[in-house]
């Protein structure tokens, strides 16, 4: 066994919340790692409201997304799709389809990913005809390429598919009766990737119920409840949702013999390499994925899923490169979605505060996949000995759900975070009183004390205590989301002769800025501005970079990027140092000039690469562990010893005559370790709170439990929130340093949306004293509450 | 009969499909939604189509009609049914213009027939006769960016930016006829626009910014 000694050298970083203090703590650190960083406040570019990298492109059309991708001799590609929400295939005849004049390619998917498997499937022997049931409308079965989408579209009319109807169940509740038509013939594995329980060993089955999962449990919470001196309960109800990226899901696939060629609307470049890799038995080296500008994908384009396959099966067939774009039905039926919940949450207390127990008996469904979870929020946020959970998967006759951002916890957060203020009220105390005592996270406490004070906490009054039929009221909700990491993200920074900087990683912009933050880091570094740095992301020709999910992107690529730079520098430094007269170790790079360190004697940046040897000189760096090392580590995935936080707070106003709820304003106070660009930054958390309240009072996606089939599969009457319903949105980012890695750096993206549902919620409370128990919360349910209460105008 | 769209062309009303609904009745006007909800008066002011367009058409085949897109005029061959934003996109290259649900409902096709903003997936492009196009593309002056685009960018009302394009130009177009907008004339001039990402607080701030800017 050889035993690899890393070299280590102890360097001191800054640690703590710039609002409230900041000192010092040492850490051991990797030699080659770029020294430890000064506080935002004393550097030139990171932290500061640097301009989106891609700004100019796409405010004026140039950015070309997947769906502006034309190659030569293209052709169009369409889904056939079940009409039926449960059939077996007993047929499919494709013949008159590729007898039309337009068609050049017909392919069946006999396979399907994306769904849970059964484990012994029934009628699977291989016959002449492929057999499959097909378990939802909108459920793909074949696909038609054509050299005009005109041409596509007839021929699909003209695949002739025998199915025999069988009985089906598109409700939640339904499905758990014991008398339900079954979704899948026997026991189911796969993936669980919409929220549910990670690890744990395989569930038990009954009927279209797989669970109870308890993940997470600990102590014992039968003890817990008898030392309570409260305790409350409640049962909560949450809907799905679907991503509605602007963008649909779009691909167009190239297949030739020396190179499959993939153009994709995706989160994960690196990923759907490797994933069309193993599906194609092709070596990765000659699969590339190019994702240029992303139209949104929230969760639901993090894997190449059945329609890319279907291209890239087109595309071999033809021998010609084929796009494939879903059209908005399709992307509401079948392209991924926010599993529907149901919790019963129970928590105990004592008289002054602490809590006991929390329990927690979740059934949700994500259609017919895995994981339609409530996350790990109830588990995670609070200070509390005895915690049960059983989560519960219940399948249904819907399209697969999948995760969307911060999957599990933004359901979890709606129950838990209103249980919290119910037991606060039935304590006595104030809500952010009660939360002082049972979370002590010094992030969230200062966001609590930020957040109250711009809110004007103080002005809260009880409960209804409003006069009048509009009421208005306060409420806020807690924030946990993992800080997550990709270890195999790598990036490569070039120096080139001329003076010019080359950034280059698979890792893709879509939309979230990383482009940008890419710049600023490495701008930093080498003391050059961030216009100075050109971007070349987006591709698998490069270093292999992270997915953009998880919030893990900026804490993934920023540190390797930076690295990179301070190992090219350090070349560039030796280069440098004789022209300068000073020794290669005293030299430093700011303003655009190599100068040392005393700052008596210097060249400019690009004098010093004038002087390289060759073309160019070049580092590669991957993302190293966390100074200290990481909490957890499963595979490339790591979660950071620390956590993000955030803390929200919302202000309502309820019609009781109408039951329309209006949310006024949010302050929404949040971390993200370092943050790079609280510009970018602040649109993110603009993104979460406004797909929050959208989930909150108006997004739904509606089944007709008598036909199977979705009602809604549109943008207007699948209802989503826009300009006259958003509220006036105060953003504050904290600067939390913890000396972790190079960058210090994490995201934001999903811990911005987890606490927005339950702040409205809380604040509906306070305006009117009705609980909202079911999302959305629509006038009809507000009116509902306000019935069950008597408190109707 | 089956089809990509599940059930819905099982429907009779649904077998119709939306563009041969808007061929058979002329109605591509009102079809040419005015994406500027809080204006109808100009919506209205759209006026009638040149119906010699009309006239001159007859089946399936392809059709030659000029366009005036960005003060060139473009000659095209298209078919019938082709909507506004197929016609933009797939033959004049003009990609800014996005497609994001070809009904009306995101607004994300937005471009200008004479100045006004419209839906371009829910017009014919034989319906557009000699009314000026302007797209996304037709806003700058050469490198100079529109002071709304500019303002666009540094307000950071961009994220995935595929909106972006129909909003500006709906946001253009409001500070075009109305200087002085208000924080509220500009919430209602986006009001069609759907953004999932969360730009609209950034860009109705940019856009307030830019019609403060051009009055100097």
């Amino acid at each position: 066994m050889t035993v690899i000694s890393v070299d280590t050298r102890r360097q001191t970083y800054p640690v703590g919340i710039e609002s409230v203090a900041i000192g010092a703590i040492e850490r051991e650190v990797p030699v080659g790692e770029a020294p430890a960083l000064a506080p935002n406040q004393l550097l030139a570019v990171i932290g500061k409201p640097v301009l989106r990298a891609d700004g100019r492109s796409k405010v004026t059309g140039a950015a070309r997304f997947t769906v502006d991708v034309t190659l030569p001799g293209m052709l169009h590609a369409r889904l056939l799709r079940s009409p039926h929400p449960h059939a077996q295939v007993l047929a499919i005849d494709v013949s008159a389809a590729e007898r039309h004049p337009d068609v050049r390619a017909a392919h069946l998917l006999t396979t399907v990913v994306g769904r849970a498997v059964e484990s012994a499937p029934k009628g699977s022997a291989s016959g002449a005809v492929p057999q499959r049931r097909v378990l939802y409308v909108g459920d793909p079965v074949a696909a038609i390429a054509a050299t005009t989408p005109q041409g596509a579209r007839a021929a699909l009319d003209l695949i002739k598919v025998e199915y025999r109807p069988l009985p089906f169940v598109v409700d939640i509740d339904d499905a758990r009766a014991p008398d339900a038509p079954l979704v899948f013939d026997g026991p189911v594995h796969g993936e669980n990737y919409a929220g549910g329980p990670a690890g744990g060993p395989e569930p038990p089955q009954r009927g279209n119920v797989r669970g109870p999962n308890h993940t997470g449990s600990r102590g014992d919470v039968t003890q817990g409840f008898a030392q309570a001196d409260f305790v409350v309960e409640g049962e909560f109800r949450t809907q799905v949702q679907t991503h509605c990226c602007l963008e649909t899901h779009a691909v167009v696939a190239d297949w030739r013999p020396e190179m499959l060629t993939v153009y994709l609307s995706t989160q994960y470049a690196a990923g759907v390499r490797n994933e069309l890799a193993s599906a194609y038995g092709l070596p990765r080296s000659r699969v590339r994925v190019i994702v240029d500008a992303m139209g949104g994908g929230f969760g639901s384009k993090s894997s190449a899923g059945n329609y890319v396959r279907a291209a890239v099966a087109l595309s071999r067939i033809a021998h010609a490169p084929v796009r494939l774009v879903l059209e908005r039905d399709e992307e509401q039926l079948d392209s991924g979605n926010r599993p529907a919940t149901v919790q019963r949450l129970r928590v105990g207390a004592t008289r002054d505060g602490r809590l006991t127990a929390i329990s927690v008996d979740a059934y949700g469904t994500a259609g017919v996949a895995l994981g339609a979870g409530v996350g790990n929020i109830a588990e995670a946020l609070y200070e509390c000995p005895n915690f049960a959970i059983a989560q519960h998967d219940v399948f249904v006759n819907a399209g697969p759900g999948s995760a969307m951002r911060a999957p599990g916890n933004v359901p979890g957060a709606f129950a838990l975070e209103q249980v919290i203020d119910e037991l606060s009220e039935k304590l006595g105390m104030d809500p952010l009183v009660l939360r002082e005592r049972i979370d002590s996270n010094p992030v969230r406490r200062e966001e609590r004390r930020i957040g109250a004070q711009r809110i004007g906490w103080s002005e809260r009054h009880a409960p209804g205590a409003d006069a009048g039929s509009v009421k208005r009221g306060l409420g806020m909700a807690q924030s946990y989301w993992g800080a997550n990491v990709q270890l195999n993200s790598a990036c490569e920074v070039r120096i080139l002769r001329d003076g010019s900087v080359e950034v280059l990683s698979s890792v893709q912009d879509i939309g979230t800025g990383i482009s940008t933050v890419l710049t600023q880091v490495v701008a930093e570094e080498l003391g050059l501005r961030p216009v100075d740095i050109t971007l070349r992301i987006g591709d698998t020709e490069f270093p292999s970079g992270p997915p953009s999910y998880g919030s893990m992107t900026t804490a993934s690529i920023t540190p390797p990027a930076r690295n990179a730079a301070h190992r090219a520098l350090t070349q560039l430094f030796e280069v440098a140092a004789p022209a300068v007269g000073v020794a290669a170790g005293q030299l430093i790079a700011r303003g655009g000039r190599i100068e040392s360190s005393a700052g008596l004697r210097g060249i400019s940046f690009r004098e010093a690469a004038a002087r390289l040897p060759a073309d160019q000189i070049s580092a590669i760096a991957t993302r190293s562990e966390d100074y200290g090392g990481f909490a957890r580590k499963m595979g490339d995935m790591a979660s950071a010893r620390n956590h993000l936080g955030g803390v929200q707070f919302a202000r309502v106003a309820v019609d009781t005559e109408t039951g329309i709820v209006r949310v006024e304003r949010i302050v929404a106070v949040h971390d993200c370790g370092r943050p790079i660009n609280a510009l970018q930054a602040e649109s993110q958390i603009h993104g979460g709170i406004l797909q929050g309240i959208s989930y909150a009072l108006f997004e739904q996606r509606i089944i007709d439990r008598a036909a199977g089939h979705v009602l809604n599969a549109n943008l207007e009457q699948y209802k989503i929130l826009r300009s006259r319903e958003m509220p006036a949105i105060e953003v504050v980012v904290l600067e939390n340093y913890q000396g972790m890695s190079s960058t210090d750096a994490y995201g934001v993206a999903e811990p911005a949306i987890i606490p927005t549902a339950p702040a409205v919620a809380n604040a509906v409370y306070n305006a009117v004293g009705a609980r909202m128990r079911e999302l959305p919360m629509t006038p009809a349910n507000v009116l509902s509450a306000l019935d069950r209460i008597g408190r109707r105008s | 009969m089956l089809s990509s769209r599940g059930e819905k062309e099982h429907l009779p009303l649904a077998a119709m499909s939306r563009r041969s609904f808007l061929k058979s009745t002329g109605l591509a006007v009102a079809g040419a939604t005015a994406v500027d909800s809080g204006l109808t008066s100009i919506a209205g002011a759209v006026g009638p189509v040149a119906t010699t367009t009309h006239a001159a058409i007859a089946g399936r085949g392809p059709v030659g009609i000029s366009l005036t897109v960005n003060g060139v005029e473009r000659h095209v061959s298209i078919a019938p049914a082709a909507t506004l934003v197929d016609v933009l996109r797939d033959q004049l290259g003009l990609t800014g213009t996005k497609l994001g649900c070809d009904r009306g409902s995101c607004s994300a096709c937005t471009v200008w027939l004479d100045g006004v903003p419209v839906a371009s997936c829910m017009l014919l492009a034989i319906d557009v006769g000699a009314r000026k196009i302007t797209t996304i593309e037709g806003l700058a002056r050469g490198e100079v960016l529109h002071p709304v685009q500019a303002a666009f960018v540094v307000h950071d009302a961009v994220q995935c930016g595929f909106c972006t394009p129909g909003l500006v130009m709906s946001c253009t177009a409001l500070i075009d006829r109305n200087p002085n907008p208000t924080p509220e004339d500009v919430v209602n001039a986006v009001s069609g626009h759907l953004c999932r990402c969360g730009t609209l607080p950034h860009a109705v701030a940019a856009t307030l910014d830019a019609a403060k800017a051009a009055k100097g």
